[in-house]
């Protein structure tokens, strides 16, 4: 996969960067914007911010809550015997597993779905420099059409652009 | 940001990690002996059989489920309270949630192994796991002790993906700062992060999911754990009150440890540039609100007895207000309330040191507290012949003593392998704000639809 970056110092650089790519015609999803920290003051970190990361979180949470609703009412069910005078199928104390359940499912799917929309775990990333470790902020397109090269050097600046 | 103070952060929170000086095996094998120390009176305990300890009829239940109760307690220093700090976004928790959130994950881990501990065959302990026997019996889901561990292990579940979670952009910084086996080590941690702007929004939205969610999960935890009494009628246990007096019991202690945890952090690893006074300030007048709030608690739980006026309430109530408990109820009352009240309500006084003093105080006085919660009323039941009284033996007083050693070489441990403040996080608090104009925005805006 080949690569086309640059390196800068100030996210305003990186603002007029991005811009820059998007009036040479870089399709938005193309564009990568590396940092060792989110930016939220800025336009540019605004992109990719829509999300079914909540309603992901509350379907978990809804599964398990139908799944401690079927293992509490099944386990009393499984060999009924009544105990301290409750009903075989007791709400109020089932009400305790099925909550903690029922979070468990939204934390867990809040998770799983974090690392699949996040791309992590990932062996080896091809756009990626270790100078954004040192408070460098990246801006790249990968794998860049034939015809768009020339526009994205121009827009990155031709001076510093790093080619792989 | 400017380079050179991220690099000033990134430098000054990674020496720990890079940097190892003889203190710190030394504090590893002095904590590690003592953890040894406890190792070997359980399996002493184990060896001898329960006679061991001093758990006598009618007191079955001593150190090892106030311990649990308290080690429960401590560990909603850390993921609640950062939880809470970052829904309402408040910027001095930047330093404090990591060291925050790993005492919760550790309190947790050894909390959890006191039931364990308590078993006279403790190799039989996946017995207390909700699974079918082989006669396809399930365990009573009615019960307080399987609430316990599906509380337990949600809590446990989450606090430690709610710690690990943040970790990554931190284990990716450390990955391109080292190199050869530290290089591996950290990169395999990193799991490949990048920081584009889509992991960073997907990370920031998680962690408000997980926050918004470990909270009620937090409060729920100790409201079990005071199930496990108050479920049952037994004098000075069958109480409304006990979950949210456990539960503001808990933070109260949990406050209290992470203020002494940030304390050593600050002095041992010299990270006074990063844990200001403020800090402790701040999280000091979290603990006299806590403190009040116990005191609140405490009297309407007294006053409640008292003039219901009970025989068998009273029995236990006389045991600790002037009978054979009363010398530990009443410290319990001047290190819970007479010692942190007036350091943490004059400003002079609410320093670093003054904080800790009280936090000191306040961690004595809450396990005390769990003590005397579970033996004076186990001694006092309805009739008089089964009462009795209960004094704790050598190995019970060890393994206690180890687990706070556990507790300190754990988070030593950690602090050497992880940075103890959230790097990306302290960085993001130094950003200045850009002042974007209206035809900036218009641009933006048209850009976006039509690049």
């Amino acid at each position: 996969m080949s690569v086309l970056y640059a390196l800068y110092s100030e996210p305003d650089e990186v603002q007029k960067a991005v811009d820059s790519l998007r009036k040479a015609g870089v399709p938005e999803k193309e564009i990568v914007v590396i940092s060792s920290e989110p930016i939220e003051e800025y336009e540019f970190s605004h992109r990719d911010k829509a999300t079914w990361l909540y309603w992901i979180a509350g379907g978990g949470g809804a599964l398990g809550l139908a799944f401690g609703t079927w293992l509490t009412r099944m386990t009393e069910l499984a060999w009924p015997l009544q105990t301290g005078g409750m009903p075989i199928v007791s709400w109020w104390p089932n009400l305790i597993v099925m909550f903690e359940l029922t979070m468990l499912g939204g934390i867990l799917a809040t998770v799983v779905t974090l690392f699949i929309t996040a791309k992590i775990p990932t062996r080896e990333n091809a756009l990626y420099d270790v100078a954004v470790s040192d408070g460098k902020i990246l801006v790249g397109v990968e794998s860049p059409t034939e015809g768009l090269r020339a526009g994205i050097q121009n827009a990155l600046g031709a001076g510093r652009v790093v080619s792989r | 940001m400017k380079e050179a103070t991220a690099k000033r952060i990134t430098d000054d929170l990674l020496r720990p990690l890079l940097h190892t000086s003889w203190r710190f095996f030394l504090l590893v094998a002095v904590l590690g002996g003592i953890v040894l120390m406890g190792g070997i009176a359980w399996m002493y305990q184990i060896w001898n059989g329960f006679g061991e300890s001093g758990k006598r009829w009618p007191v079955f239940w001593g150190f090892y489920i106030t311990n649990f109760v308290f080690w429960i307690g401590i560990s909603h220093a850390g993921t609640l309270i950062s939880a809470i700090l970052r829904l309402v976004n408040a910027g001095w928790r930047r330093p404090v949630t990591r060291c925050a959130e790993v005492i919760t994950a550790f309190a947790l881990m050894i909390g959890a192994m006191f039931p364990i501990i308590h078993l006279g065959r403790p190799w039989l302990f996946f017995w207390l796991v909700p699974y079918p026997n082989q006669r396809l019996i399930w365990p009573n889901f009615r019960s307080p002790l399987v609430w316990d561990f599906f509380a337990i292990s949600t809590y446990l579940t989450g606090s430690v993906l709610f710690l690990l979670l943040p970790m990554i952009p931190d284990f990716a910084l450390v990955r391109d700062k080292t190199t050869g086996f530290r290089r591996k080590f950290y990169g395999a941690l990193a799991l490949g992060w990048q920081g584009t702007t889509k992991q960073w929004h997907r990370l920031e939205s998680a962690m408000q999911i997980m926050a918004i969610a470990i909270i009620p999960v937090a409060v729920s935890v100790h409201t079990i754990v005071s199930f496990d009494f108050s479920m049952a009628p037994v004098p000075g246990w069958h109480s409304t009150i006990f979950g949210p007096y456990f539960v503001a019991g808990a933070i109260f202690s949990g406050i209290a440890a992470l203020i002494i945890a940030m304390a050593a952090l600050r002095k041992f690893l010299h990270l006074e540039d990063y844990l200001h006074p403020v800090h402790f300030e701040n999280l000091g007048k979290l603990l006299l609100m806590m403190s009040l709030l116990w005191a609140y608690f405490v009297f309407a739980e007294r006053l409640t007895t008292w003039y219901g006026n009970g025989t068998s309430e009273m029995n236990v109530f006389w045991a600790t207000q002037d009978g054979g408990y009363s010398p530990l109820y009443w410290l319990m009352v001047v290190c819970n309330f007479v010692i942190p009240f007036p350091i943490l309500s004059l400003r002079k006084l609410r320093t670093v040191t003054g904080c800790v003093i009280a936090s000191c105080s306040v961690v004595v006085g809450m396990w005390l507290e769990r003590f005397l919660i579970i033996v004076p009323t186990l001694s006092h039941k309805y009739l008089t012949y089964s009462w009795g009284s209960y004094r704790p033996g050598p190995p019970e007083i060890m393994i206690m003593i180890s687990t706070f050693a556990a507790m300190g070489l754990l988070y030593t441990i950690f602090s050497k392998l992880v940075p103890i403040i959230s790097i990306w996080e302290l960085k993001v608090g130094e950003h200045p704000f850009p002042i974007e104009t209206a035809a900036q925005v218009k641009e933006h805006a048209i850009l976006r639809t039509n690049p």
